[in-house]
């Protein structure tokens, strides 16, 4: 070990290169195989697909319902799957109740929907005090939500991942679907914060 | 190793839109090209059926509990690093699985820092 001749990330990434070249050795792993799977979740899968499904919710009421009914199977119907999304529950802002997601042991997530998590979910501290203090946590976040609000708090179990479903923000009444789905932001989805304008038009 | 230097085609990607790809606030998804290995070996490894997910995420639990305990859940300074105890419980499954002891991999970690200075590390 050199820990004092180089900085923790550069010991990291010899570590992981040392894994690396043994795994590509051993004839476990190829190089092509690790970029695409990599390659795949930069730039294929992310919260644009969460987007969707809930812009899809808030303009088509029978969606709606099957989303909150079987989270899993009309996200399907939109054509996001896969790993981490098995069973994926969609939980309904109201007036009344903020939904906020979390996992408590490690950064269990829906991938098909929202990609991977960011560094903040993933920290011991939001785990921690996300659960505890939900409220103070929310408004350190910059989502401050009145006293009449109840927050439920959703942790992720094994086989149980989350999506929030915000409510749709006023003013949006003449939007169509895809111009919708701009106003939803990955935070939105976790429950850390509420859908914004967005910054430009939405293409076509 | 330069192939990891080189995943990042950022110039390539359409940045704006509700198409953007996943991103963290302007950041792109990985720190360092590094963890955007290890997150792909896990990933590869589980996809070939060398393990099913959820032995990995015990094992990722595990590690991330082990630290906590070590370090404590509020203080969050610079050595927490989220893909470092991911690669750590990779290691740790992948030694239970006989598919690659801890031994093997400290002398690869040795024979690679023994480089000569001015080795590409990957990480520039």
């Amino acid at each position: 070990m050199s820990e004092h001749e180089h900085g923790p990330s550069d010991r990291r990434a010899l570590r992981a290169e040392a894994l690396e070249s043994l795994l590509l050795e051993k004839g476990l792993v190829q190089p092509e195989t690790i970029d695409a799977v990599v390659r795949h979740y930069e730039q294929d899968v992310g919260p644009m697909n969460g987007a969707k499904v809930v812009a899809r919710a808030w303009t088509d009421p029978a969606y709606k319902r099957r989303l909150l009914e079987n989270g899993t199977a009309a996200i399907a119907e939109l054509g996001f799957g896969g790993p981490q999304g098995e069973h994926i529950v969609v939980v309904e802002n109201t007036p009344a109740v903020h939904n906020v997601v979390v996992c408590t042991l490690c950064s269990c997530y829906p991938w098909p929907v929202l990609g991977l998590p960011p560094s903040w979910y993933k920290s011991p501290a939001f785990r921690s005090r996300v659960v505890r203090e939900p409220r103070a946590v929310l408004a350190e976040m910059g989502l401050a939500l009145g006293p009449d609000v109840a927050i439920r708090v959703w942790d992720s179990s094994s086989e149980v991942r989350y999506l929030v479903l915000p409510q749709r923000p006023a003013g949006t009444e003449g939007l169509r679907e895809a111009e919708l789905a701009a106003w939803v932001n990955r935070d939105s989805m976790i429950g850390v914060s509420q859908p914004t304008p967005p910054q430009d038009a939405p293409r076509e | 190793m330069s192939e990891s230097a080189s995943e990042r085609r950022d110039s390539a990607i359409d940045l704006e839109g509700p198409a953007a790809p996943p991103r963290r606030n302007g950041e792109l998804l990985f720190a360092a090209p590094w963890e955007s290995r290890v997150f792909g070996i896990a990933l590869a490894l589980h996809r070939q059926g060398f393990f099913r997910w959820d032995e990995f995420r015990d094992c990722l639990i595990a590690e991330i509990a082990g630290w906590e305990k070590r370090h404590g859940r509020e203080r969050v300074d610079g050595e927490w690093s989220y893909y470092a105890r991911w690669q750590t419980a990779l290691e740790t499954l992948l030694a239970r699985k006989c598919l690659c002891a801890a031994a093997e991999l400290d002398e690869r970690e040795q024979d690679l820092a023994a480089r000569p200075a001015g080795h590409d590390h990957g990480q520039d």
